[in-house]
């Protein structure tokens, strides 16, 4: 079986091993003190925040110019290592690193879309997250314990202007790209409506301008799972068990709503577990059952139930015409960046349609946009798994933005 | 098809004013809205409905959008383009007088291009055979036609009559030949390739 972040594993063209001419090799995260006392991080529900450390990874070199660099947004269970090989999974005791490359690596390196050869690839952690950027599991300095619940309600605009201190910090004026999928997706859109003199290109998959309301049901009911596991303790779990029967109902739960009816059935069909023939026992007979238990429990080996809480809410707040009091167009009317769009004909989570209300912003606000809705059968996860059609795509036109 | 598409390509180019807004309608693969960006300081639009066309435009450096004409074009703005081009589509579009309606509406000028039925050699393939001609400006078979309203010159200057659409520019090509000014009623059969330059009449 594999695990989600573990996509590349299921193409036929496998991994690019360490020593793989397009693989960037071998990585060590980096984490920088952004946020301090002096300078703390305002946030949309009014608080502030410091202090904040940001955990993230880069891949190929600065150029002289400063100006071949993109931001990959991560999505929800995502992390800043989006490429190559972890050299330090023991120092941060992350042994499911051991084994597989990072998250987006069918996509980052020489020679593939996000080609290193020519750019500055930054990949950071998102603010409330569990990978070495600040959250609910760090330490409140007030109590010198961790801040479980008391962690601020943070929003995908907050974890924006966390980046753009990542991007000042890096001496970037101005990004050649920025590029997400699903909630990076989103995370892009925040930045090329609220920073547009700092972003030249944006490449925007599977993602839409909001959730809809089977979406926050979905991430609702994941939610419930976890606050209702006799192990949360109000999110001040750090010292005993972790919720974990919570947690990986909730990941069962968004692995759903990540694949679609037509891959589910030709992935598991009704296959049974064991044999050809039912076994009369109420757990674990199903092929897809068992596939959804492992996905769950793997993910608690690596995910914060309080983040997972965190991270959702932030979803279910991002709306993009929030920007123009309700209008998407007028949201994105005065946006600087070049815009490509990417949907999968069956992603049902952030359906085409929806991808394409954003692009029909875009025209009706005056800009230039490129939008296509990729046929494929993978639904949400196609974002990872489509690379033979995604790659020519953000290739091209990565490099159109280089020519202009 | 598509090594005719070059002819009225150059044409097409030769008529767009340079630093242009131009919308590409059924752009194809985009190249002759990219050679305006490049070599005429153009900025535009292409809509294209099928994916690995658009992935092709995508590829060629133009800013292009995956939708089906037919679906209308609401979210572009009225007047927002200097120039909306439908090259060789009119013929395939379930409703071709909405999407003309629609390029009046959002660009001042339009440029229409499209195969002319009455064409004598159309024609004569229809009379002697007595079946659909298959000529190079129409290749296709009638079961595997993309082509659902095939239309004559005369209907089409029917409809610019009917609706006050003033005719800025026509051309004329046959077999070979490039394209020239119109002449009538000469190329009423002698035309197998037209383009207008339309604008609407208000």
């Amino acid at each position: 079986m594999t695990d989600p972040l573990n996509v590349c594993l299921e193409k036929k063209t496998g991994i690019d091993l360490p020593g793989s001419p397009y693989s960037v090799g071998w990585t060590r995260p980096q984490r920088i003190l952004l946020v301090d006392n002096e300078n703390p991080l305002p946030l949309d529900c009014g608080a502030t925040l410091a202090p904040v450390t940001v955990e993230y990874e880069t891949y190929g070199k600065l150029s002289r110019a400063r100006d071949n660099a993109i931001f990959i947004l991560h999505a929800l269970s995502g992390d800043a290592h989006a490429a190559g090989w972890d050299a330090d999974w023991e120092k941060y005791n992350r042994p499911w690193r051991k084994d597989r490359p990072g998250w987006w690596d069918c996509s980052i390196g020489p020679g593939k879309a996000f080609d290193t050869n020519h750019y500055f690839v930054v990949c950071a952690n998102i603010l409330g997250s569990c990978y070495g950027t600040t959250g609910p599991w760090s330490l409140n300095p007030h109590t010198g314990k961790p801040y479980g619940l008391s962690f601020p309600v943070v929003t995908v605009d907050d974890w924006v202007r966390l980046q753009l201190r990542l991007q000042d910090y890096l001496g970037i004026d101005k990004l050649l790209a920025i590029a997400g999928g699903s909630l990076g997706g989103q995370q892009a859109m925040s930045w090329v409506i609220n920073y547009p003199e700092r972003v030249q290109s944006a490449i925007i998959i599977a993602a839409s301008a909001r959730l809809g309301a089977q979406g926050l049901a979905f991430n609702a009911v994941g939610r419930q799972a976890i606050l209702n596991d006799p192990c949360f303790l109000d999110g001040n779990y750090y010292g005993s068990a972790p919720p974990a029967g919570g947690l990986e109902l909730a990941r069962m739960l968004g692995h759903i709503t990540y694949l679609s009816a037509d891959s589910m059935e030709g992935k598991f069909g009704r296959r049974y577990q064991n044999g050809t023939k039912p076994c009369f026992r109420l757990n674990n007979e199903f092929s897809v059952e068992s596939y959804l238990e492992h996905q769950g429990r793997s993910f608690v080996q690596r995910f914060d139930a309080n983040s997972y809480l965190y991270l959702t809410r932030a979803m279910d707040y991002f709306d993009a015409s929030a920007y123009g009091g309700g209008e998407l167009a007028a949201a994105f009317a005065s946006i600087e960046a070049e815009m490509l769009l990417i949907s999968y004909s069956s992603d049902w989570l952030y359906p085409p349609e929806a991808t394409r209300a954003v692009a029909k912003a875009i025209i009706a606000g005056g800009r230039p946009v490129s939008y296509i809705e990729i046929p494929s059968a993978y639904g949400h996860d196609a974002f990872l798994l489509e690379t033979d059609k995604n790659t020519p795509l953000i290739d091209s036109f990565l490099k159109r933005g280089n020519y202009q | 098809m598509k090594k005719r598409k070059r002819w009225d390509h150059e044409l097409i180019y030769s008529l767009i004013e340079p630093a242009s807004k131009v919308l590409d309608l059924g752009c194809g693969s985009g190249d002759l809205l990219a050679r305006l960006i490049n070599e005429k300081h153009a900025t535009g639009q292409a809509v294209e409905r099928n994916p690995d066309r658009v992935a092709e435009a995508i590829r060629n450096g133009v800013s292009v959008y995956q939708k089906d004409l037919d679906q209308g074009l609401p979210e572009f703005k009225e007047h927002s383009f200097d120039y909306a081009i439908l090259e060789m589509t009119l013929q395939q579009l379930q409703r071709p007088l909405d999407t003309l309606e629609e390029m009046l509406r959002i660009s001042r000028f339009s440029i229409v291009t499209f195969p002319n039925f009455n064409y004598h050699a159309v024609l004569n393939r229809l009379l002697q055979t007595g079946r659909m001609p298959v000529t190079p400006a129409l290749p296709y078979r009638w079961h595997n036609t993309p082509n659902v309203h095939l239309f004559t010159l005369y209907d089409f200057l029917d409809w610019t009559e009917t609706r006050g659409v003033k005719i800025a520019a026509g051309y004329a090509a046959a077999s070979g030949t490039g394209y020239k000014p119109l002449e009538l009623p000469a190329d009423g059969t002698s035309a197998e390739e037209l383009v207008f330059l339309i604008t609407s009449g208000s």
